[in-house]
């Protein structure tokens, strides 16, 4: 339940800021270490280091954060009411997966203002796939009234590697949760600040004319070659790093996460090439090919390091 | 006689796996018990999103004793033996063993072991963890530390045992860190906590009370016929739908349905396209207005919650996620209408060229003019106008780039339909976008506008054709192209609309094989006797499928008259003679009968007979009057008795009995006009 003596700038039911924030309180109380977003552009909240390699090796992790995650193809000028190029995935992992993860989610549903005696919460089957991550897990996808609210997700395998012990992730979607809680049809009208009058900003005060410039970016003049260069350069770095930081005898590794950088680097350049539409149907199965085979040497470097579980040198 | 009651309760079950699972823990269980000596009075399962459970009813207290001999060695066999004898029969010294006396073999050891039967709980305690840990889930996850795999995690294992005037005793047993006990969850928001349970009857109420319909069966009807009351109460009808019902009966453990409204205005866009919106991603049934046929703007729910507000909050947020998703379908509806307006057909065909069909059959547009112009030729032999068929297969393919279909693949050709009606197009050409895809199997509706017939041909041939030609045939339980299925289709859209079409003209020979099997499987279906087809196919220059089939009848006719079954048995006669006394010369007889050896009045009625029966049998055939070639055929039967009676073929004179063979010979020949009666049963 929310505090009632919280002030609209804090409520995660008036404003944006607010139900991140509600997120943030709920989560570290429950020991999670609240990090920030990642700082390069990612597809989805599982690319960011925190997920996606702290989800291999032995060692136990709990954290949470929130994660800007770029779809290029979804940019739609700012025009349509839901669906945006660049939107905030809130992420919580949670390793290994805690026996009574649903409550705690539900919990945390609470906590942002839903209440499950009036709202009908539920568990639909979604398995979750990432080909580029070379990663599959199993869980739902949580309704609340018929609207899909969140992922939840058991990683079963990531980088190719088998998950042991197994994280479970937690994927809220922010901008719609907003919605639904705000009582708001179109995303650019939620409350991003929780002021009225003329110090009240929006989503849309925010975030529209950057839907409308990336959509225009993402579609139409992103310059291609440049980004089949890039595509290239990350590449072939990754691989470069990945073979410097191999120790002599290729039992520990020094540059896991630099390389992995470039990993994302490329994902990203991908999906913008992609929305570009210059990638024809069969380069496409070859370009995530490329990506997952990176992700997987990545994976392999990480669990050769200290965080990824390594035995000390 | 004591219950076993099972239950595995976990984090939510996918709704389409629930049904298999429940039925598969029945058979698993039971079959472990009777595998074991217990024998039960019956057994059922249960399932809900959150739980597994199965019922045993009148089990045995415990396993009946068994008796067993055992032979051994003989008496004073080497000790090696005897130890093994010792160890196999569960033996503490010889002295245990019994010393028989065989007249043959001399004294030996012998065992009589018993074995008192187990209690059934230690039984039941032994089957239970290893279904647990084996058990078949489509796909199955681990969770935390562990390495149990089931399909979500377990949580809590129930398991009791006993007889209904006692209370009933926990099966003990562990499995990964769960240990079984008498314990179970009600409902997950309406009677949270822990619930002791007896037996089946106690489980069955207390749950019930706890607001968990377990029997599957039972949330179905309770959907259905809650769905039909709040229709009937709107006036209004519910567009029943036996998936969807299978689906939502395993996302709720508590049904509570409801009705929702949505805009008036959305109902501009097609019925199957708010079905498909409504159904695909809310899982909520549609309702049908009875007055106009149509669509109403209403829908129906079902949660998984009483609501302590009536469930206000969950229809107007249901509410809420439909008219967004009916929005977009507007919204596609209306760009689609836009584009098709203003944006020229030959513009947007030209867009499928940047589309793959197949890596090695080129770009959609490729495909598309392949069909047009087989849609062309094939236009005149089912009584199509050549120039609309073409234009109709052009036209057929185009709603594959609209933005519904991009939405919702599966009113594919139906929006075509809807959308030339809308430019304009000619009806034909609208119904054909539609029917081209037909028949999709067995029992779907063939279509007869000849227009629609020309393409769904083409389409079909086409696609088969084109896969046969880069290699990708269907292998055993194999056909991703579904060319199994285009294959059945095209022979249906020639039988039904009774068409006249040489196959060998438009595929290769091996590809005619592949279209002789589908005919076989599918008049075996409507019962022909499959010995009948191979006879007609084993004819050469077999590749029309509609007088294969007329051929195939006809013959099905005369071998049922009397004339029919004895001229067969006549056959039958002369091809064994010949199949042996050729094998004996060597050679093989054919023609070349000698008039003139014809000494017996039957051999030279038989000779006459068959001389007579060629002409117009052939006549008959060219007219493909079936029947009537069968008629004359019929008229060989006397003769050839006769022959059979008054005549033997194997002569003393050497040359009297080859001429009698040819005449044999001529016998084969002449049926082959018909079918090759070597493949007849009978």
């Amino acid at each position: 339940m929310i505090d009632p003596a919280l002030p609209p700038h804090m409520r995660p039911d008036k404003s944006f800021q607010g139900l991140i924030l509600a997120l943030h309180a709920f989560w570290a109380d429950k020991g999670c270490a609240v990090l920030q977003p990642y700082d390069m552009e990612v597809g989805a909240g599982t690319f960011h280091p925190a997920t996606t390699l702290r989800a291999l090796g032995p060692k136990h992790w709990k954290a949470a954060y929130v994660q800007p995650s770029r779809r290029p193809k979804d940019g739609r000028y700012g025009e349509n009411p839901n669906r945006l190029q660049h939107y905030y995935q809130y992420q919580v992992i949670l390793k290994p997966s805690p026996a009574n993860l649903q409550d705690l989610y539900l919990a945390s549903l609470e906590a942002i203002g839903i209440d499950l005696n009036l709202h009908d919460v539920r568990f639909v089957e979604d398995d979750w796939e990432s080909p580029t991550l070379g990663a599959w897990g199993l869980g739902w996808e949580c309704w609340c009234d018929g609207m899909e609210v969140s992922q939840f997700t058991y990683f079963q395998q990531v980088a190719g590697f088998e998950c042991t012990p197994v994280s479970g992730e937690l994927t809220y979607g922010l901008e719609r949760l907003a919605m639904y809680v705000q009582g708001v049809e179109n995303v650019y009208d939620l409350n991003f600040n929780g002021r009225e009058g003329d110090e009240k900003v929006t989503y849309g005060d925010v975030f529209l004319q950057a839907e409308q410039e990336y959509s225009r970016h993402n579609f139409e003049f992103a310059d291609t070659d440049m980004l089949f260069e890039q595509f290239r350069m990350a590449e072939s770095a990754a691989a470069k790093y990945l073979e410097a930081g191999w120790s002599a005898d290729r039992s520990r590794h020094l540059m896991a996460q630099p390389a992995y950088d470039q990993c994302i680097k490329a994902s990203h350049v991908f999906n913008l090439l992609d929305a570009r539409g210059v990638i024809s149907v069969t380069e496409r199965q070859s370009y995530i090919l490329r990506v997952r085979e990176l992700a997987k040497a990545c994976g392999a470097a990480w669990l050769a390091t200290d965080a990824g579980g390594a035995p000390a040198a | 006689m004591p219950d076993l009651l099972l239950e595995l309760f976990s984090e939510e079950i996918p709704a389409r796996m629930q049904a298999d699972a429940a039925e598969t823990l029945r058979k698993l269980v039971t079959d472990a018990l009777v595998e074991r000596g217990l024998v039960y009075e019956g057994a059922k399962a249960f399932v809900t999103p959150r739980r597994l459970a199965l019922a045993v009813h009148g089990l045995p207290a415990g396993q009946p004793d068994s008796h067993e001999e055992r032979k051994g060695p003989r008496v004073g066999a080497p000790e090696g033996a005897i130890q093994g004898f010792l160890k196999a029969a569960g033996l503490e010294s010889i002295e245990q063993a019994i010393v028989e006396s065989d007249p043959k073999k001399g004294d030996f050891y012998l065992a009589r072991i018993h074995r008192p039967g187990r209690p059934t709980p230690e039984v039941v305690a032994e089957i239970v963890p290893a279904i647990i840990r084996s058990f078949p889930w489509p796909k199955s996850m681990r969770w935390g530390s562990g390495s149990l795999r089931w399909v979500r995690p377990l949580q809590s294992i129930l398991c009791t045992f006993g007889p209904e005037t006692e209370e009933p005793e926990v099966v003990p047993f562990e499995v990964d860190g769960i240990a079984s006990g008498a314990v179970t969850q009600g409902h997950r928001f309406l009677a949270p906590g822990a619930i002791r349970v007896r037996r089946l009857e106690d489980w069955m109420a207390k749950l019930e009370t706890a607001f968990v319909v377990a029997d599957r069966e039972r949330r179905k009807d309770i959907i259905l016929a809650d769905a039909k009351d709040l229709a009937l109460a709107q006036g209004l009808e519910l567009v029943e739908d036996a998936g969807l019902l299978d689906e939502i009966c395993g996302l709720v453990e508590w049904p509570v349905v409801l009705m929702g409204t949505f805009d008036e205005s959305f109902l501009d866009v097609p019925d199957e396209v708010i079905r498909a919106t409504i159904r695909a991603n809310q899982k909520c049934f549609v309702l049908k207005d009875p007055a106009s046929g149509r669509l109403a703007n209403r829908f129906i729910l079902v949660s998984n919650l009483k609501a302590s507000d009536g469930g206000k909050a969950i229809i107007a947020g249901n509410e809420r996620v439909i008219r967004a998703r009916l929005s977009d379908a507007k919204f596609f509806w209306d760009t689609d209408r836009r584009t098709n307006a203003t944006v020229p057909l030959a513009e947007r065909l030209e867009k499928f060229a940047n589309v793959t069909f197949h890596e090695k059959l080129g770009s959609q547009f490729e495909r598309i003019e392949r069909i047009a112009a087989l849609a062309e030729t094939l236009a005149p032999l089912v009584g199509a106008d050549a120039k609309l068929a073409r234009e109709a297969a052009l036209y057929a393919k185009s709603d594959l780039r609209t933005e519904v279909v991009g939405e919702f693949p599966e009113v594919q050709g139906l929006m075509g339909k809807y959308y030339a009606r809308l430019e304009g197009l000619p009806e034909e050409i609208a119904l054909a976008a539609e029917e081209h895809y037909k028949p999709q199997g067995p029992s779907d509706r063939v279509p007869t506008a000849p227009v629609s017939v020309a393409v769904a041909l083409a389409d079909k041939l086409d696609t088969l054709v084109g896969f046969w030609s880069i290699d990708e045939k269907p292998t055993g339980s194999k056909d991703p192209y579904a060319l199994r299925r285009a294959a059945l289709g095209v022979v249906r859209l020639v039988l039904e609309n009774g068409l006249r079409l040489r196959l060998a003209e438009i595929v290769e020979p091996e590809l005619l094989i592949f279209f002789a099997d589908r005919l076989k499987v599918h008049l075996r279906e409507q019962g022909a006797r499959h010995d009948l087809v191979d006879a007609v196919f084993a004819l050469p220059g077999q590749d029309d499928i509609l007088l294969i089939v007329k051929r195939v009848e006809a013959l099905g006719r005369f071998l049922a008259t009397d004339d029919g079954r004895t001229l067969l048995a006549g056959y039958k006669r002369a091809a064994n003679i010949l199949r042996i006394e050729e094998k004996k010369d060597g050679v093989s007889y054919a023609g070349g009968v000698d008039l003139v050896l014809l000494h017996e009045p039957e051999e030279r009625a038989l000779a006459e007979a068959i001389a007579k029966v060629g002409e117009p049998i052939e006549k008959a055939l060219e007219a493909e009057n079936f029947e009537a070639a069968m008629g004359e055929m019929a008229t060989l039967r006397a003769p050839v008795d006769a022959f059979f009676d008054k005549v033997t073929v194997n002569a003393p004179d050497p040359a009297l009995r080859v001429n009698r063979l040819r005449l044999l010979a001529d016998i084969r020949t002449a049926t082959r006009a018909i079918a090759d009666f070597d493949r007849i049963e009978g």
